[in-house]
């Protein structure tokens, strides 16, 4: 770990959610999977609910979904949110399985920030795709664009 | 079933405020005497403990301090504001078993110092919880995005809206202003203060959430035998519940298949399940209300009303005294003092003994849940 104060917050990688965060930096979108009953699970974890003998497995998703909720926070924040509030987050449904959501932000392109859309701009049912923002050698975060 | 078995005869406070002076052991302290005293119980007979994982203060340390009998139970429940009658709970079902005879549960609160500090502040280290690996890095950082995120779909799902929100920080503000121990006892708020408030969270603006304080309160719990002889109206701990769902995530349950039903749910199934008293019966409500939106979830959760059917139960004042369900009747953690809910606690023990600053008529029961959105408990208390 770094000594240096951040500036933002990235994720924390470790060895169960490492094929997530892999796959970002790779271009895709990878969630896991119960072997058994195929279901998608999301956040990652070591263990699979569905059928807890067996380990959860990898797959990849489209990267499509729907905006299924949003919210524009406002200060006090912290690090660089404070900088950029108001800004919006979104939480997404995946089209593969709506009940399996993602947190992120909308962006107006790949070269947007999340502030691009204020809170009366977004509009929950809209058609989203995935994108992807190298912030480090190791983080590689997913964010969203309108289909 | 410990049904009526045990019953809460002593409650203690400190002052609230946004600066008290002392330390959490010596505001806890307090609290835990002052109670032991309206229980007319001496100290020297406590025996049994419970309290909040994240309670500051240790059992061992408050027992160095103010000299507890000899302890033969002590435990703690989790999850921050989910915890308040699952401490009861647990510290009854101690009584009810005989694991020991007089009880005490506690919450001792510092905004300032180390144990109350916003978590969310503390920097980047995200490693707490698997989860907000995939929520804080998009600038979900604070509990309010997280609840204000669950609110934006309900509006979308059920047509709530800021009205009805304001409609219940106005009915536990409007408590708040008759009640001498609340720290908003002096500050009115209009329907255009709450709409022209500034935004935390949008939806959620300044008013949809709790206050911040230091205080401290306790509970003093004994068998229903003892309680007989015990100088105030014993309030029963007629039921118990705690819950969470197959898939909860704590504060972000986003993640799960049905986001907007939560631990109340589960909670309410086996807290009516113990009951002779059902959600028609209650006569008064205290609701965990670290925001607006929790009262609309846990109204349905606890079933005072259908799916979807919140929004328009807050209308017409049926959340004030005199109302078809007075919630919240000491202002609440919006207005009267936000201690993890124990505040709701001893405010339904005022309700049942008749000596609440907004008193319901004839009340014979109430129920007091802890915070929807975490793994959670409720209590149906009873006269």
């Amino acid at each position: 770990m770094s000594e240096q104060e951040p500036t933002t917050l990235l994720p924390f990688i470790d060895e169960v959610n490492e094929p997530f965060w892999a796959g970002c930096r790779e271009g895709v979108l990878r969630v896991q999977q119960c072997p058994d009953t195929k279901k998608l699970i999301f956040p990652p974890r070591p263990g699979n609910p569905w059928s807890p003998r067996t380990k959860p497995t990898w797959t990849e998703v489209s990267g499509s979904g729907k905006i299924w909720s949003f919210v524009e926070p406002h200060p006090p924040l912290m690090l660089d949110f404070t900088d950029r509030a108001p800004y919006t987050a979104i939480c997404v449904e995946l089209d593969e399985d709506p009940s399996i959501r993602l947190i992120g932000n909308l962006l107006k392109d790949e070269n947007g920030d999340i502030n691009d859309f204020s809170y009366d701009e977004i509009e929950i049912g809209t058609p989203v795709k995935v994108i992807f923002r190298k912030m480090s050698d190791e983080i590689t975060l997913p964010l969203w664009v309108k289909q | 079933m410990i049904k009526d078995k045990t019953a809460i005869v002593g409650i203690g406070q400190t002052e609230f405020s946004k600066g008290l002076a002392g330390d959490e052991v010596e505001l806890a302290s307090e609290a835990i005497l002052n109670a032991l005293d309206d229980a007319g119980i001496d100290i020297s007979e406590v025996d049994g403990l419970a309290s909040y994982t994240q309670e500051a203060t240790s059992e061992v340390v408050l027992s160095q301090n103010i000299g507890f009998g000899d302890i033969s139970y002590f435990g703690q429940v989790g999850y921050g504001g989910g915890g308040g009658p699952g401490v009861i709970g647990h510290i009854a079902m101690a009584v009810a078993t005989g694991q020991c005879k007089v009880g005490v549960a506690w919450r001792s609160r510092k905004r300032a110092s180390g144990a109350a500090r916003r978590p969310w502040s503390k920097g980047a280290s995200i490693q707490e919880s698997i989860a907000v690996n995939h929520t804080r890095p998009f600038g979900m950082i604070r509990p309010v995005d997280e609840i204000a995120m669950l609110t934006q779909r309900y509006m979308h799902e059920y047509g709530g809206t800021r009205e009805h929100l304001c409609n219940i920080a106005m009915a536990v503000r409007k408590h708040a202003n008759n009640n001498p121990d609340a720290m908003m006892r002096e500050k009115l708020m209009s329907r255009d203060d709450y709409m022209n408030a500034r935004w935390i969270s949008k939806p959620l603006c300044l008013f949809d959430n709790c206050l911040e304080t230091d205080g401290a309160l306790a509970a003093v719990i004994v068998s229903a035998d003892r309680a007989k002889d015990c100088p105030h109206t014993p309030a029963y701990i007629h039921a118990f519940g705690q819950g969470f769902h197959h898939q909860h995530q704590v504060m972000q349950n986003f993640f799960c298949a049905d986001p907007l039903k939560g631990p109340a749910w589960v909670t309410a199934r086996k807290l009516y399940e113990q009951s002779d008293i059902k959600a028609a019966d209650i006569d008064v409500a205290q609701i965990y209300d670290a925001f607006t939106p929790l009262i609309l979830l846990s109204l349905e959760g606890y079933g005072f009303c259908e799916r979807g059917e919140a929004g328009s139960f807050t209308e017409n004042g049926n959340l004030e005294v005199g109302g078809k369900l007075p919630v919240n009747t000491s202002g609440g953690g919006l207005s009267e003092a936000y201690v993890h809910g124990f505040n709701l606690i001893t405010e339904g023990v005022k309700q049942l003994r008749g000596t609440s600053p907004n008193q319901v008529e004839n009340a014979e029961t109430c129920l007091v849940t802890a915070g929807e959105g975490v793994p959670t408990g409720a209590m149906i208390l009873r006269k």
